[in-house]
């Protein structure tokens, strides 16, 4: 039997904060849990990181912002991938977000937020059960 | 420090100790840990004594407060004389909402201003730009011409207090904002007193708010400290920053290390233009994290400053005493901070700031309780102004100089800090300094390294995060409401600022930004032409335009 796909995740940082210290700690983790993960890097636009989603054909994207503009940025992003007709990549978003905003951000397909002390186990334990793996 | 006579007599009693009173007691009573160390992996003994300081030369390694190595203390008096300055770094929304914050913390006793600008500001963007979306106020005040600066400090007189600014890119812009409403006021340029951060080197590895590759970055941050020395003297041109080192992941001995072989990039930068090192080297100062580990940190900043005197004096020859000040402002650790029982943070934050105080800083941020939410609010600010004040009038400990010098385990850790970073700096100049070291991802990859394995050592429970990974609750509480940006803060700065270009003389711009492109194209010092553009109201996005095509772009060097 051929070995399984390796779940591909993208981690992004749209907007323009540069707080990239947790990005990259849930990058490298999710790489040590054994999934291939691509990191955008700094202030990637919506259509780039769509851009990205389409290109590596991943099975996962995690947005991180820290700047507040997560109520602007999160919901465009959600739009062009549905423009583009993805509906079978998993999304979760993590850095500062206040409480009251989670419950508009689930309800436009961002499936999980996760604040800050979140442990790592946590993240890879939620992509690993909901991430729909592609052929 | 002591007679060889009785450092043998106490080592001897120790060895002792070590084989009588200490077994005996840890029969039945084990230490915690089998092994004890500071945050950057020095190990800590279960005691320090006499002979862990014997080689101490008090006079050449301590000396005296307010002179050389200055590891006691810059000034002969310290906190007896004038206490540091209370600075808190604050902004949100628009420059009349930042304007009422400053109001209000001067009210309530602050001694100094410290503006955090938000990202389309601190990008070089304005706020009308498309990157700008969703951006605007929303972690700092929107800056986006002179009109936003002249709000911001109306009803502040530029004489009477002084300003810190971090920002890096276009520093350049905002110290030209500011030594223009120094103008309308009536201010002389000798008095205009503050800080640009304007540190870029930190930028590429650090922070990562990069607007030009690093060669230009660096003329920039040169062109500054070169104007500053000539013509606002009583200017703090850089900030040489080790806090986002730290914040971004490392530990406290790469902090240090880093930011020193930063300094020494700016001073060689700087006398490559043919100035003097007495001539800019007094004003330089400098910025540090304030972090958990106490005595570390406490001892990073008496080292911190016998490194830099060290350097001034020997690598650099300076002959000035003031050359060889590092005068440091110190905030206390954001990424220490926890969402989870946010009250807990107070205590944080005073543990933190005692350490700040006790290793002799200049000026101090505290941040506040909520910061792991959101921007402050204002009763939050408040109390993080007010543990300082604690501190100051309260404590007792700014009674006398340098209280932890002479005790053992502080005089021990200075001494590792400083011998830790300088194996550090000497691989950095193997390497052919900062901009080789960049490069090669080496700060990037250390700093990454350290995050990780930080993170790694809370999961695994080896380091112990209260109401985080111990002592949780099911329940959090917070006593304020936490501050929320308003999005129309974006439309009404947006349309404020096209106003502002209908009503500007758009010709005078025009040749504002001209002569601007030219001087770049010329590599001449561009102060000059940038106060002239933000006088014309040239807006930062156009003036931060002009120079990215001269200069063109970073583009980010991803080290994970």
């Amino acid at each position: 039997m051929p070995a399984a796909r390796k779940i591909r995740v993208l981690i992004a940082k749209p907007g323009l904060d540069s707080h990239d210290r947790g990005a990259k700690i849930v990058a490298r983790a999710l790489r040590d849990s054994g999934m291939e993960v691509i990191y955008t890097g700094l202030r990637q636009t919506p259509e780039q990181i769509v851009e990205t989603t389409l290109q590596e054909d991943v099975d996962v994207v995690g947005l991180s912002i820290l700047s507040g503009a997560h109520t602007t940025l999160f919901p465009k992003i959600m739009k062009l991938l549905k423009n583009e007709g993805i509906d079978d990549v998993l999304v979760f978003a993590g850095g500062i977000i206040p409480q009251e905003d989670i419950p508009a951000l689930k309800r436009i397909g961002i499936k999980e937020i996760f604040g800050p002390g979140t442990p790592t186990g946590t993240l890879v334990k939620f992509v690993q059960e909901n991430a729909k793996r592609k052929k | 420090m002591f007679d060889k006579r009785k450092l043998a007599n106490i080592q001897e009693e120790n060895e002792k100790w070590d084989k009588t009173t200490l077994p005996i007691w840890t029969r039945n009573h084990p230490e915690r840990k089998s092994n004890f160390h500071t945050t950057s992996e020095i190990p800590i003994r279960r005691l320090y004594t006499p002979g862990d300081v014997g080689d101490l030369d008090y006079l050449k390694d301590s000396g005296f407060p307010g002179e050389f190595p200055f590891t006691r203390g810059l000034h002969a008096t310290m906190y007896r004389g004038r206490l540091w300055t209370m600075r808190q770094f604050s902004g949100f929304g628009t420059a009349e909402q930042t304007n009422q914050r400053f109001k209000y913390l001067l009210k309530e006793g602050e001694t100094g201003l410290s503006i955090a600008f938000d990202y389309p500001t601190i990008m070089g963007y304005d706020s009308d730009h498309p990157m700008s979306t969703g951006e605007v106020g929303q972690c700092g005040v929107a800056v986006s011409s002179l009109k936003d600066m002249e709000v911001l400090f109306d009803g502040i007189p530029l004489n009477r207090v002084s300003t810190s600014m971090t920002i890096n890119g276009p520093a350049a812009m905002l110290l030209a904002m500011y030594v223009a409403i120094g103008d309308k006021q009536g201010v002389s340029r000798n008095k205009l007193n503050g800080t640009t951060q304007n540190d870029n080197l930190k930028e590429f590895f650090a922070q990562k708010l990069c607007i030009f590759p690093p060669k230009p970055a660096l003329k920039l941050s040169t062109d500054i400290i070169e104007y500053c020395a000539r013509h606002l003297p009583s200017w703090n041109p850089v900030s040489i920053s080790g806090y986002h080192i730290r914040e971004a992941g490392s530990n406290a001995v790469q902090e240090l290390a880093f930011t020193l072989a930063d300094g020494i990039a700016y001073v060689e930068s700087t006398l490559e233009r043919g100035l003097k090192v007495d001539e800019f080297a007094p004003r330089l100062s400098f910025f540090f994290a304030s972090h958990n580990d106490f005595f570390e940190e406490i001892a990073k900043f008496r080292a911190a400053r016998r490194i830099w005197a060290k350097v001034m004096k020997d690598r650099f020859n300076a002959q000035n005493p003031r050359s060889l000040w590092m005068r440091m402002h110190v905030q206390t650790s954001g990424c220490t901070l926890t969402a989870q029982q946010p009250v807990n943070n107070i205590m944080r934050v005073a543990f933190q700031s005692l350490a700040a105080v006790l290793g002799g800083t200049q000026s101090l941020h505290t941040n506040s309780f909520d910061e792991a939410l959101a921007l402050p609010c204002e009763d939050a600010v408040r109390v993080a102004l007010r543990t300082q004040q604690l501190i100051a009038y309260e404590s007792g400990v700014t009674d006398t100089i340098d209280p932890l010098g002479g005790s053992y385990y502080t005089e021990y850790l200075t001494n590792e800090m400083e011998d830790r970073a300088m194996r550090y700096i000497d691989r950095v100049d193997a390497m052919g300094g900062v901009a080789s070291a960049i490069e090669k991802g080496f700060f990037q990859k250390e700093i990454a390294d350290s995050a990780y394995k930080y993170q790694k050592e809370i999961e695994r429970k080896q380091r112990t995060l209260v109401g985080v990974n111990d002592y949780t609750v099911e329940r959090d509480w917070i006593p304020c409401k936490l501050l929320r940006v308003h999005p129309t803060v974006e439309e009404e700065q947006i349309s404020k600022l096209q106003k502002m270009k209908k009503e500007r003389d758009n010709k005078k711009v025009n040749e504002a930004l001209d002569k601007l492109h030219n001087d770049a194209d010329k590599e001449r010092n561009l102060m000059p032409a940038i106060i002239e553009a933000v006088k014309a109201y040239a807006t930062l996005g156009e003036i931060t335009e002009v120079l990215r095509n001269v200069f063109g772009e970073y583009c980010e060097l991803i080290v994970v």
